[in-house]
């Protein structure tokens, strides 16, 4: 198992370099002159020439490239143009955030997205069935964004049961920062009262942005029971006794999740894109709110750092994914050595 | 045959709603394995071979129905009443060892599973017994086997897995649906041999389904010839396969008689479970058919030696070129 699983982060090496090819190009080719673009519409040719030099805009364009893989391995991705604070600590400042959503957002998913897949493949064709079904058609075709406002509506503004945005209830203060999670670190400060007002924040969020997952992990749940079900081992271990209650949720749900499992790596994309658009309806301090910010103010040392910072997150989680389905399944670890 | 059997199939039919409507796909079957026999299933793929042992265990498909008929296991009728389920002293030896075993389970623990439920005992005391079971059915490296994820294992080690699961309750009957079909001709011999030595060494009962009269004349006392659904003839299997009287296993004999169940090249096919023909069911291909055959199923004539055949021509001769 080791040895499966420094196999599989070494194969993600190649793609994680890549991607600093490819941020590169883009950083290049996409924006045009960027010392131009830094240097402002009213610049003089002399500004934008001393930007250029500044920047190493005037060197070759394979030292640049030289330059630019070193400063991502070194984790040196200069200053912010907006705020002129070090791209990097920002992004340790938000990415916390993002995480801590994204992975409420991608449990919620996966244990509600299981268990609703299984239901309505063990009443199959019922009603059941058929409720699930159009859950996971309502929540692929809802607009993330919409779904946010009528949630913020429903539950903050009429019932007013959640808050309507933000991380934290501003008159408690904030805990010390040590990880960043504000989950953790409320634990940490000893404070329960910070703790339920973090986890309240949190649940129109990540209810927003789970959906569209929870409706894809149930519909691949329920396609995989129902696959496994009409399996020979299914009917063998029917024919052998096992009991009804163990054969349907370890027997062949495990089976079933191998799929599952491979859904939830390419998921975790969607998810933090989904982000974006969720961060900035509630007000979310992230890594989306601050990728829209760069964006807009054609910040482009920030952007580079945020989709290096994405794709490393992206090519762990799928790690991580592979690993799982590894330990699901005995014989994907050795199709792999 | 004197004994009480120890199972009793008694005008067993087993009906299933389809798309195609209605699918007849046994009708007034019986048969009885008696204590310490082996009683042989034979006939042609899609006869129901598989189906009445589903019926037999209990796991029939969704919406198989049951008309008519019962099956009596230990004197208690296992159809009727649930309570009296057969669950764990039946053991079941299944057709295909590559897909019969969960793949992302050890081989172990899921017959473990199975000792858990249905065989006295703590875990551990499973294990040595497992273990022993193991080298009785001649893995290799018992220890070492229940470990290992069913991919680990060649076909015939899993179909011996699969033996070893189905004697690890005590069962007093085996079934065993065509449990070499899937395998080499080599694995096959060695996995009927140890069937064989088992069955003697621990005076198992084995009902045992197969469409190969070499396995039959290997391994049954007695055999049962299934057509479309229903009893052919019945009886000891030396006097069926050398004096069979069913017209359908004549030409059956006549055509292989040490190979495959199989009546290629006998014009014909074996008609679909949702449009059996009236009365005898092989009347449309037998030689010898007359216009009453087409009226009622005939019923079983008992012949001399506890045999029976469901053919009331049975003494006549069959035309030279159906044998031919
Ligand atoms: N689950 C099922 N659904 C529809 N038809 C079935 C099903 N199981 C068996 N049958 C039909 O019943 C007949 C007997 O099948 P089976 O018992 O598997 O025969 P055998 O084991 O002798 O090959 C076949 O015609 C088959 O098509
Ligand atoms: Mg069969």
């Amino acid at each position: 198992m080791a040895r499966f699983v420094i196999r599989r982060i070494l194969l993600a090496l190649p793609a994680l370099f890549g991607l600093v090819v490819l941020t590169f190009v883009l950083s290049r080719v996409v924006p045009g002159d960027p010392a131009a673009t830094l240097a402002g519409d009213a610049a003089t040719p002399a500004q934008i020439a001393e930007i250029r030099a500044q920047y190493g805009l005037d060197r070759p364009i394979w030292e640049q490239a030289i330059v630019h893989v070193r400063q991502v391995l070194t984790g040196d991705f200069g200053r912010s143009v907006f705020s002129g604070r070090p791209v990097v600590e920002e992004i340790a400042f938000r990415l916390p955030a993002t995480l801590e959503l994204t992975f409420a957002a991608l449990l919620l998913s996966t244990l509600f997205g299981v268990a609703l897949g299984l239901v309505a493949a063990l009443d199959h064709n019922g009603p059941v069935d058929h409720l699930v079904r159009l859950l996971s058609i309502g929540g692929l075709a809802i607009a993330s964004f919409w779904l946010a406002i009528m949630l913020q509506l429903v539950f903050s503004m009429d019932l007013d049961w959640l808050p309507l945005r933000g991380r934290m209830d501003v008159t408690l203060g904030t805990p010390p920062r040590v990880t960043g999670f504000l989950l953790v670190d409320t634990l940490l400060a000893g404070r329960p009262d910070m703790l339920a007002s973090a986890l309240r924040h949190m649940v129109l969020p990540a209810v927003t942005l789970a959906l569209p997952g929870l409706a894809t992990i149930a519909r691949f749940t329920r396609s995989g029971v129902l696959e496994a079900l009409q399996k020979d081992y299914v009917l063998y271990a029917r024919a052998a006794g096992y009991g009804r209650v163990r054969l349907a949720a370890i027997y062949v749900l495990r089976n079933a999740v191998t799929v599952t499992v491979t859904q939830i790596g390419l998921l975790f994309g969607a998810l933090i894109s989904g982000a974006v658009a969720v961060e900035a309806v509630f007000d979310w301090p992230g890594l989306g709110t601050y990728a829209v910010q760069a964006i807009l103010s054609s910040d482009y040392k920030a952007l580079l750092a945020v989709t290096m910072v994405v794709g490393v997150v992206y090519a762990v989680v799928n790690v991580a994914v592979d690993v799982a389905q590894a330990l699901i399944d005995p014989r994907v670890a050795e199709e792999m050595s | 045959m004197s004994d009480r059997p120890l199972l009793a199939v008694e005008n067993l039919s087993v009906h299933l709603r389809t798309e195609a409507g209605l699918a007849r796909i046994l009708d007034d079957v019986s048969l009885a394995v008696p204590p310490g026999r082996t009683v042989g299933v034979v006939g042609e793929s899609g006869c129901g071979k598989t189906t009445l042992l589903r019926a037999i265990l209990g796991i029939l498909p969704r919406g198989a129905l049951i008309p008519g008929g019962a099956i009596r296991f230990e004197g208690r009728d296992i159809l009727a009443d649930r309570a009296a389920s057969a669950r764990g002293r039946i053991g079941f030896v299944p057709q295909d060892p590559y897909l019969s075993l969960n793949p992302v389970f050890r081989a172990g623990d899921q017959i473990l599973e199975i000792m858990r439920r249905h065989a006295p005992g703590t875990r551990r005391d499973h294990r040595a017994k497992l273990v022993e079971l193991f080298r009785a059915v001649q893995l290799p490296d018992a220890e070492a086997a229940l470990r290992k994820y069913p991919h680990q294992f060649s076909g015939g080690q899993r179909q011996r897995l699969l033996i070893a699961a189905a004697l690890s309750c005590d069962p007093a009957l085996v079934v065993a649906d065509e449990p070499t079909t899937a395998l080499d001709v080599t694995t096959q011999r060695e996995i009927l041999a140890l069937l064989r030595r088992l069955a003697a060494e621990r005076n198992l009962s084995l009902l045992f389904v197969t469409h190969d009269f070499g396995v039959l004349a290997a391994l049954c006392d007695a055999v049962t010839v299934l057509y479309a659904g229903r009893v052919a003839e019945a009886g000891p299997t030396r006097a069926v396969l050398d004096d069979p009287r069913h017209p359908y296993t004549r030409l059956l004999l006549a055509c292989h008689p040490d190979r495959a169940v199989d009546l290629a090249g006998i014009p014909g096919t074996v008609p679909a479970a949702t449009a059996q023909p009236a009365g005898c069911r092989f009347h449309p291909r037998c030689p010898i058919a007359r216009p009453a055959c087409a009226d009622a199923p005939p019923p079983p004539v008992a012949l001399p030696g506890g045999r029976a055949v469901a053919c009331p021509h049975h003494a006549d001769a069959l035309p030279e070129p159906a044998l031919a």
